[in-house]
Formats: C-alpha cells, sequence, structure tokens
C-alpha cells in the first residue's frame, strides 16, 4: 500500500481498541520470568558452548605479539578465534570500526578475541590467559583539545552539516538583546538492562542467531556482508529486548563472535557482553560542543538563531546532529547552523535516544531561558511568541500539525507556573526551590514496514512482521491495531515478532517505529479483509465488528473465512511525498521542579510534567510509560550522567553500573504526562507520530533552568553536578 | 576468576586453623565485595574460607555498658537493632545510608569494615594500580579523580575507602576484636585500624595474615544529637562524594568523622574542640594538610558546608 495522500477516515479512527490505556499482552510473560532473552534460550540449540570476549587493553595502536597458549590449555577451553585465524571479514555498512579487532586497535575494548568453552567460567578464566603485547599508538581523546581540527562532514541520514537562511551575522549584530553562550554535553552511555547477548548456530552454511536486536533487517544485511556469505543464509530472531534506547540498531561484537566461535567450536555459543565492554565495546552518545546565538528585539521577537556543534568520532564516523532542532524550532528570520565533527580514537559514537535532538535541546533551550531572563520576559510567553506553523527554512512547507504552544500553555497552568518567583529566593526549609520550563521537539520519521496476517478458522488473526519490541509494548500496539482492522477482541490476535524470517518492517529506532510498524500492519489487514470479504462474496463495504463480518443483512463469523484453509495476507506499507509537503514533528513541554540543598549544592527533583503533543495515541498507557522514562533518562542527562573520559589512556573509566551513574527510585518523586488530543491524517492511516525519544528532548534544560531558577547559578555544562554550584551558592549563616 | 578450593567452618579457631593450612586463602562472609574482585581478577584467593556460619552474629550489652556486635552481624540486622537505634543512631543512619537493601541483608559488619575502594582504576585490570598491582603505578593520579581523597593520601594511592558504617564506627569510638592464628585475642581501636597508603597501598588494615575479626565493640553511649549527612550525585545507592558523620551535645561540643575523603573514615579529636565555633575552624582542623587535584578540589568546600548544614541541623 502506498500512502500517498492523507488519510480519510477509516476503520482505526474507529478507536475501540486503538487508543485505549491497554495492558501489555506479553506482560505476563515478563513478570513471571517466562519471556525468553537472548542468553537465555538454551532450548533453541543442544549443547550450547560459552564465549567470553576479550577487549584490547588499549585504544589506538598495534597488537605487537598475542599467545593463545596458556588459553588454549585451559580446562574446558573448545576454541579460540582472533582476527589472525577468523579468516577474512568485511565490515558492516553500520559500524565504524571493526567488531573483531587486530592487528590494529581502533578503539578501547574493541574486541580482539573470544574465547570458547564448556562453561561460562572456563570460558572467563581462559580469556584472562590470553596474553598480548601492545605497541600504543597516538590516539586523539579530548573533544575540547581537537575541535581547532574539526571538519565539515558530509551529510548524515539526509541531515546537511550546515544551513543558512537570511543574514544571521549582521542580524545579530543588530539584535537590541543578544545572547552568546557555549554548552557543553558529555558522552553518554544507553545503560540499558539487558546487555547485548547472542547465541549462534550453524546448520551447514546457514547460520541462526537468538539475539537481542533493534532493527533485523539491517543487521541480516550487515551480518552478511561481514561473514561475506548471502542474507539468505542467515537468520536473526529477537522476541524479547531488554532496552536498547539505540544501543542495540547495530550488531556489535556478541553478534559477530558467536557466530565466528559456533564455527571455529562445531557447536552452539552464546555470547554476553560484560557491562564495561558494554561501555567501551559497544557505541555511545557522543559529547558536544555548542555555541548559541540569539538576537531579539526588546519585545522578544527572534531575529537572529545561531546554532554550532563540534562532536569527535572514530575515523569514518559521523556528528551528532545536535542543531537539527534548531532550524526548525522557533520563527526568526536570518538563521545559521553548523555541525563539525573532530576525530577522536575513543569508542564508536553513535545514535542513542533522540540523537542530535536530546543533546542540541540541551543546550538551545538553556540559551532561550537566558534569553528570556535577559529580555526580562517569562520563558513560556518568550517561546510562545516566537511559534512558528511553518518549516522556518522554507516557509512553504506548513507544519502537519504543531502544538508547541498549547503544550507550553497547558502545562503551565497544570503545574503551577504562575508560582515561580525570581531566582534565588523560593526556599522550603534547607532547600532551595526552583521551577524550569523547556520545550520537546523531534521530528517524526516513517519508514516502509511491511506485515504478514494470517486467519485461521478459530477466528484467531496472527501478525508475523520483523518488527521488534525493545520494552516500548509494541507487541501491544500491533495487536490493538489488527484488532481494530479485523473486529476482534485483543485476545483473538497473536503477535509474532523480531525474526528475520518475517516480512521486514521498519524497526525500533528514531521513534519511527509504532506508527510505521502499525501502519504496516493496517495494510496487511486491509489486505487481508479484502480477502475474506471476497472469500464470503459479501459486499466491499462489508462490516468488521464483534468478532463477525456484516453486510447487509448477512452476519458471518470472521473465522467462516478460513473455514477450508488459513487465509494469509501481505503488505507493505509504503510512503509517497507527504513528509517532503508537510514537516512532521512532535511537540511537548517539559516542566521540572527542583530543590537545591542550599550548604551542598546538592539537587534532587520534586516534581515533573511532560504536555507532549504526537499525534494519536496508540495506547495511552504504554506511552505514558514511555515518556515518563524519557523523563527520568533526561533527569539522569541533567544531573548525573557522564562518561568520564581518561584523556591520556583514551577510554571511559566510569564503564559500569556503579561508576556511570543513572537515576534511582529515590531521584525521581512525581512525574505526570499530558497527552494533547491529536491525530495527524499526513503520517499514516495510523495518524500516529514517534512518542518514546519526544519524552527526553528538553528534559535536562528544563532541569538545568530550575536549577538556575532555585539559585541563580547558571551550569552550562551537563551533568549539573554539586561541584559545578558549590563557590557560586548564596552564603548561609 | 581463578579456579579456588572452599571451605566451610563452624568455629573461629577452625577458621584460623583453615588459614595456617593453606596461606593465601581469604575468608569469606558476605560476599558482597570479594566475589565481583574475584570475577574480574583483582582478586585471585586459591582458597576460600567461609565464615558466614561461625555464631557471632549475636549483638550483645558488654560490662562497660556498651554493645559487642558479632563479626557476622548483618548490616540490616546492625542497623535495626533497637538498641542500636536509640543509643548509636549514627551507626543506623550511616549503614542505611549504603549500599541498598539486598546488599545489606548480605553484607557483615566485618566485610563492612574491610570493604576495598571503588576507584574505577582499582576495577580496571589493564590499567595501573599501585593497590591492585604494587608498582604499577597510580592511574588516578592525573586522570579520572572526581571521587578521590584530598586527606592521607600518597603519591602511591589516592583511594578513598568507601564505607559508611566505618564513618560512623569512628565517631563512635569502636574497636575491632580479632582472633589471630595462635588463638591470640586483640582489640584494635579503629582509628589504628586502617594503614595510610604511603608506598604501600596494597596493605589496608594492620591485621596480620590470618587475622580474624569476631567482633566490634561500641563503648557506653555518649547521647547527644547523632547526624550522618552522605552527600552524593544521586539520591540513593552511590558511594559519597564525601559524608560527614556527627555527634553534637546540647552545648555545642561533639565528635565528628568523615567519609569520601580518605583511606580511612577521618577524624581529628583535636579539631572536635572547635565545633561550638562552628564549621570552619572544625573542618580547617580535620582537612589541614590536604592535597587536592582540578578534579576533586570542591570536597574542601563541601565538608564545610555539609558539616555548617549538619551543625545547624541538630541545633534544630
Amino acid at each position: 500500500m502506498k500512502f500517498d495522500t492523507p488519510a480519510t477516515t477509516n476503520p482505526i479512527d474507529q478507536m475501540k481498541i486503538v487508543g485505549k490505556p491497554t495492558n501489555r499482552i506479553e506482560g505476563p510473560l515478563k513478570t513471571t520470568g517466562t519471556a525468553p532473552y537472548a542468553y537465555e534460550r538454551h532450548d533453541v540449540a543442544a549443547n550450547q558452548a560459552y564465549g567470553y570476549v576479550v577487549g584490547s587493553a588499549i585504544a589506538k595502536g598495534r597488537i605487537a605479539s598475542m599467545n593463545l597458549g596458556e588459553a588454549r590449555a585451559a580446562p574446558g577451553v573448545i576454541a579460540i578465534v582472533t582476527a589472525d585465524n577468523a579468516g577474512k571479514l568485511a565490515k558492516g555498512d553500520f559500524n565504524t570500526a571493526k567488531l573483531l579487532g587486530g592487528p590494529d586497535i581502533e578503539h578501547y575494548h574493541q574486541a580482539i578475541a573470544l574465547v570458547v568453552a564448556d562453561s561460562f567460567e572456563q570460558a572467563r578464566a581462559a580469556a584472562s590467559l590470553v596474553r598480548v603485547e601492545y605497541a600504543r599508538g597516538k590516539g586523539a581523546y579530548d573533544l575540547a583539545a581537537a575541535i581547532d581540527t574539526a571538519i565539515k562532514p558530509k551529510a548524515s541520514f539526509g541531515t546537511e552539516p550546515d544551513s543558512a537562511v537570511g543574514n544571521f551575522a549582521a542580524a545579530f549584530a543588530a539584535a537590541p538583546v543578544q545572547l552568546d553562550a557555549r554548552y557543553t554535553t558529555p558522552d553518554h552511555s544507553h545503560a540499558m538492562m539487558e546487555p547485548h547477548a547472542t547465541i549462534a548456530a550453524w546448520k551447514g552454511d546457514k547460520l541462526t542467531v537468538w539475539t537481542s536486536n533493534q532493527m533485523i533487517a539491517w543487521s541480516v544485511g550487515d551480518m552478511a556482508k561481514t561473514l561475506g556469505i548471502p542474507k539468505e543464509n542467515i537468520r536473526f530472531d529477537s522476541p524479547y529486548i531488554g532496552g536498547g534506547f539505540g544501543g542495540k540498531l547495530f550488531n556489535r561484537a556478541d553478534v559477530l563472535l558467536a557466530a565466528l566461535g559456533a564455527k571455529a567450536a562445531k557447536r552452539p555459543v552464546k555470547v554476553a557482553l560484560p557491562r564495561p565492554l558494554m561501555i567501551n565495546n559497544t557505541t555511545h552518545r557522543p559529547a558536544t560542543i555548542q555555541r548559541v546565538r540569539l538576537g531579539a528585539t526588546a519585545d522578544g521577537k527572534l531575529t537572529a538563531i545561531g546554532h554550532e556543534s563540534w562532536s569527535g568520532d572514530l575515523p569514518g564516523g559521523g556528528p551528532e546532529t545536535a542543531v537539527a532542532q534548531t532550524r526548525l524550532l522557533y520563527a526568526g528570520e536570518n538563521r545559521m547552523t553548523a555541525m563539525r565533527l573532530a576525530v577522536l580514537d575513543l569508542p564508536e559514537g553513535n545514535a542513542m535516544r533522540a540523537p542530535g535532538e536530546a543533546p542540541g535541546l540541551m543546550a538551545l533551550e538553556i540559551a532561550v531561558d537566558e534569553l528570556a531572563e535577559k529580555l526580562g520576559m517569562d520563558p513560556v510567553a518568550l517561546r510562545v511568541l516566537n511559534d512558528t506553523q511553518v518549516d522556518p527554512e522554507k516557509p512553504s512547507r506548513p507544519f502537519s500539525q504543531r502544538q508547541l504552544n498549547k503544550c507550553l500553555e497547558t502545562g503551565a497552568d497544570k503545574f503551577g507556573w504562575s508560582k515561580r518567583a525570581k531566582p534565588g529566593v523560593t526556599r522550603d526549609g534547607r532547600w532551595l526551590v526552583g521551577m524550569g520550563v523547556a520545550a520537546a521537539f523531534r521530528n517524526n520519521l516513517n519508514g516502509p514496514s511491511a506485515a504478514r496476517v494470517r486467519l485461521a478458522k478459530s477466528g484467531v488473526v496472527t501478525v508475523e512482521t520483523d518488527m521488534t519490541d525493545i520494552g516500548t509494548g509494541t507487541y501491544t500496539i500491533i495487536a490493538q491495531t489488527a484488532a481494530e482492522m479485523m473486529g476482534v477482541p485483543l485476545d483473538k490476535v497473536v503477535v509474532k515478532l523480531g525474526d528475520s524470517a518475517f516480512p521486514v518492517s521498519a524497526g525500533s529506532g528514531g521513534q519511527w517505529g509504532a506508527n510505521s510498524s502499525t501502519a504496516g500492519v493496517y495494510a496487511a489487514c486491509v489486505k487481508l479483509r479484502e480477502a475474506v470479504v471476497q472469500k464470503l462474496g459479501l459486499a466491499s463495504d462489508a462490516v468488521f465488528a464483534d468478532g463477525k463480518v456484516k453486510a447487509g443483512r448477512r452476519s458471518v463469523a470472521l473465522g467462516d473465512a478460513a473455514a477450508d484453509g488459513e487465509l494469509v495476507a501481505e503488505d507493505n506499507m509504503e510512503y509517497g511525498d507527504l513528509a517532503e509537503k508537510f514537516q512532521q514533528s512532535t511537540f511537548g513541554a517539559h516542566f521540572v521542579e527542583v530543590g537545591v540543598d542550599a550548604m551542598t549544592g546538592e539537587i534532587r527533583v520534586r516534581r515533573m510534567l511532560a504536555v507532549c503533543a504526537a499525534g494519536r495515541i496508540l495506547n495511552p498507557k504504554a506511552a505514558r510509560s514511555q515518556v515518563i522514562g524519557a523523563m527520568t533518562m533526561g533527569a539522569g542527562a541533567a544531573l548525573m550522567e557522564e562518561l568520564a573520559v581518561d584523556k591520556r589512556f583514551g577510554f571511559f573509566v566510569n564503564h559500569d553500573l556503579a561508576g556511570y551513574e543513572v537515576p534511582v527510585h529515590a531521584d525521581i518523586p512525581h512525574q505526570d504526562v499530558i497527552f494533547l488530543d491529536e491525530a495527524d491524517p499526513t503520517t499514516s492511516p495510523m495518524k500516529a507520530k514517534g512518542v518514546g525519544e519526544l519524552g527526553i528532548c528538553g528534559v535536562a534544560a528544563a532541569v538545568a533552568n530550575a536549577v538556575y531558577n532555585a539559585t541563580g547559578v547558571r551550569v552550562r555544562n551537563y551533568p549539573i553536578t554539586l561541584d559545578k554550584l558549590l563557590g557560586k551558592l548564596p552564603d548561609m549563616v | 576468576m581463578k579456579s579456588f578450593t572452599y571451605e566451610r567452618v563452624d568455629s573461629s579457631a577452625a577458621a584460623t586453623a583453615a588459614f595456617a593450612r593453606t596461606p593465601g586463602a581469604r575468608f569469606i562472609a558476605g560476599g558482597t565485595n570479594l566475589l565481583d574482585l574475584m570475577k574480574l581478577e583483582i582478586e585471585t584467593p586459591q582458597h576460600l574460607i567461609d565464615v558466614s556460619r561461625l555464631a557471632l552474629d549475636k549483638i550483645e550489652a558488654t560490662p562497660e555498658g556498651g554493645l559487642r556486635i558479632g563479626a557476622m552481624v548483618r548490616n540490616t540486622d546492625l542497623a535495626s537493632d533497637a538498641r542500636v537505634r536509640r543509643d548509636y543512631g549514627l551507626l543506623t543512619r550511616a549503614l542505611v545510608a549504603g549500599a541498598s537493601g539486598q546488599l545489606r541483608n548480605k553484607a557483615t559488619t566485618a566485610g563492612n569494615l574491610l570493604q576495598r575502594t571503588r576507584c574505577p582504576y582499582f576495577y580496571d585490570t589493564n590499567q595501573p594500580c599501585n593497590k591492585r598491582q604494587p608498582g604499577s603505578g597510580c592511574a588516578a593520579i592525573g586522570g579520572f579523580n572526581r571521587l578521590h581523597a584530598v586527606v592521607g593520601a600518597s603519591d602511591a594511592c589516592i583511594a578513598t575507602h568507601p564505607s559508611d558504617m566505618a564513618v560512623a564506627m569512628r565517631a563512635l569510638d569502636a574497636a575491632i576484636e580479632t582472633v589471630d592464628a595462635a588463638g591470640k585475642a586483640r582489640a584494635i581501636p579503629i582509628a589504628d585500624f586502617y594503614r595510610a597508603p604511603a608506598k604501600t597501598p596494597h596493605l589496608e588494615t594492620v591485621l596480620a595474615p590470618g587475622e580474624l575479626i569476631t567482633a566490634v565493640t561500641l563503648p557506653k553511649p555518649v547521647g547527644g544529637t547523632h547526624i550522618y549527612h552522605k552527600v552524593r550525585d544521586r539520591a540513593s545507592y552511590a558511594f559519597a562524594l564525601i559524608a560527614v558523620g556527627a555527634i553534637v551535645q546540647r552545648d555545642g561540643t561533639g565528635r565528628v568523622a568523615l567519609g569520601g575523603v580518605g583511606y580511612k573514615p577521618w577524624r581529628v579529636e583535636a579539631a572536635e574542640a572547635a565545633l561550638p565555633r562552628g564549621a570552619k575552624p572544625v573542618a580547617d582542623g580535620l582537612l589541614a594538610g590536604a592535597k587536592t587535584t582540578h578534579e576533586n578540589a570542591y570536597k574542601l568546600p563541601l565538608v564545610e558546608r555539609a558539616l555548617a548544614g549538619v551543625l545547624a541541623q541538630a541545633k534544630g
């Protein structure tokens, strides 16, 4: 099905099942420990051996020598895979560094060997007996020191590095009110609960991997390229995923090394990355240095908007697209954005929840707060004043829907924003109290997505697609979609995901999964409805409801259409140019209240509210869960999350969950989420958009602005830890 | 993890005798730290002597009016003991500020005193660390050291001791009772228990090889208001940036011990005389001779301000 004109009324608009706050259909499996995650799939292949990854001890240089003798002789060892004996391997399109390094080393903890043994303990013990001599090379590890060497990168995922409209320099110079400030955001780790893990087994030249992966088709293609075998010979299966946040968009060392290990050991091999390897072996959100310049008239109209961002990555990598939202968020006639990329020899940078917007808004939305203060304006009013209903760089393109102002105004009302006082004056015992606001913005992306639906005689509808559920609720919204389309209750729908044998979906990433994958299911269900009607000889305007198909005076049980054999339909949703004609984005407003210990500078979030406008909300319960999770992640980015770079040795030092702190329950006392009532007919027949990444966008800036309001101390370098406040807090008696 | 052998003993005498038979063995109780260190091969004992079932799990009154806390008393049980809560509130507050409920259920009193530093370089066996591998150097000096020591450190090591419980024990003048391989018992004041890193940071306490902690004793209660303020980046489940444990009497006199600033719970009795005059002179005395890095210099003003907050709270 091709979606190239805005949706009109369709069966989803009934909203009998779609749009209802629905418990997860796979929830009981998860809460009873019976949803098997990759490393636990003991039953899929007999005689599994255990692989343990050896990571490089240096960040850059060469392996001078590698002695496997002791490790080979260790108890239980079956095989050891290294670049020397693995055969010819290509690099996947989605990988920047090789998944199996050597003799050249590209980053710290790059995998250089896999030791396979009969037990996990044997593999781990033998891994420490792999003797490696390194020739340490000179690397670049300090972004601030490297920005002078940064270059203009090529466009990444369609995002050009630069943009310019009007005459920014002149308008900024002439602006009566100016802000020019620099901000920094550190490297972040996805820190999802489930590690990267894979079980691999070969049958002849056919490989099956049971793994934890967000993007099945991408990863099958990359594995085929890496191993030099046809895609058709590879099957991925990833039905349950314990979090990804972008860290599992691509193959990592576990997948490749499990496959190579299984080949070498001639039996199935399982590999999980221990937590330290998750941080230095896999990808992370790159640090940024950002400069924001805003020029405004005395009454707050933006006349000049400039945003530059510097980030680093390994050779061949890409920039963090931190200026992306600034091209679209506010009106203003004179604009410039620019991204520059330096070479850093740290582990590979890549997408993490809301790549671009998350760190970009961390800077931009403090800048707007700073400008509001210079203007003596309320920061909500300043944002409302500078709203735009068209793409400010291409005014002929309207936003498909844009209710940013309503998000801000609704939030201000519900949060009690009018009680916000000037900085540094509100006290609650030992706490300095403040409120902050920030806009949330994240583009909506659609991707082609296919699904197959099967109707059984029993009336049960089974959906098959290689779509993944990374903890977001995909199983449930797909079931809701199929149930709505086919007129059956939710418990008559079975959803099967994550298997590369199923039709290729959009996958989970970039908050495109929900709308895209359900639209694919919609397309397949439209075909199935046609098949049912034809089979039953009913008029084409038959109504599917209550497990029946009704046309005129006839009413037939749905399952009857499959009485003499299962009915199967498959389709792929594809998109025309609506996303070029209309700018499709999601919007929100975050409100945060913090307390800051007047003596120690300890910062504690007291309340958070998000108001989101993100198209039709397919399942308010799952969507709320996504948004509060994202708000929590944003609070972490604001207050504690930072991969500490050792600039001498080139690695992230705090490479476990004791050192890389993410919020705990005690950090997040009260959160609320409001969804505005929307349906966007330009996005798909579902009229939905993404929401899982919108929730993190702007949160950290809202926290930063609340800290400023509480203390009068402006911190522009994340995370906002107490040491950055301490010398500037009001003196205490 | 290296292969190791394991035995379970049922008396202190059997424990020390087992050690005499297998030099290089380690005692294990809750295992909340040692097992992690073994998995990472930071500790590689060839033999473990499990002392967790020794009958050292009682909290008893002493003839002097204090408490004797068995070495195997779990952190949770110690924190919730009615006598501890009533007379040694600082200890309860310090305990519950540490770790998580699950860990406190496993961790023992003796093991808590002996837990090792959380310096991230200590935990990464690719990096130099004099504590882990004597003579290899200290990666934390000149590296990421925001969490590291500001007092008592050396050119060989700037690691901190991570315990909250020990801070309270130090303020309460606890003594550590031990028995050695020959069956000889002694009591070590906690002030003398930890060794300065100097050139040998791998030697952390004055315990002789095979010497087993059997109990920790507390002198009779001293009254006063007991406050433990642990300062950290997140609200729970994090090691202290700094911690202030204080007992403040009505007349403004009292005691203060610090966590997160040195290789041991840090107390300078001479500095406490200044308590009635406020936080600054006390902090100055506590931190005399402090040596900071660019990243951890904030700990000095933080100690003073946190102490000022504690004193204000004590006044009510």
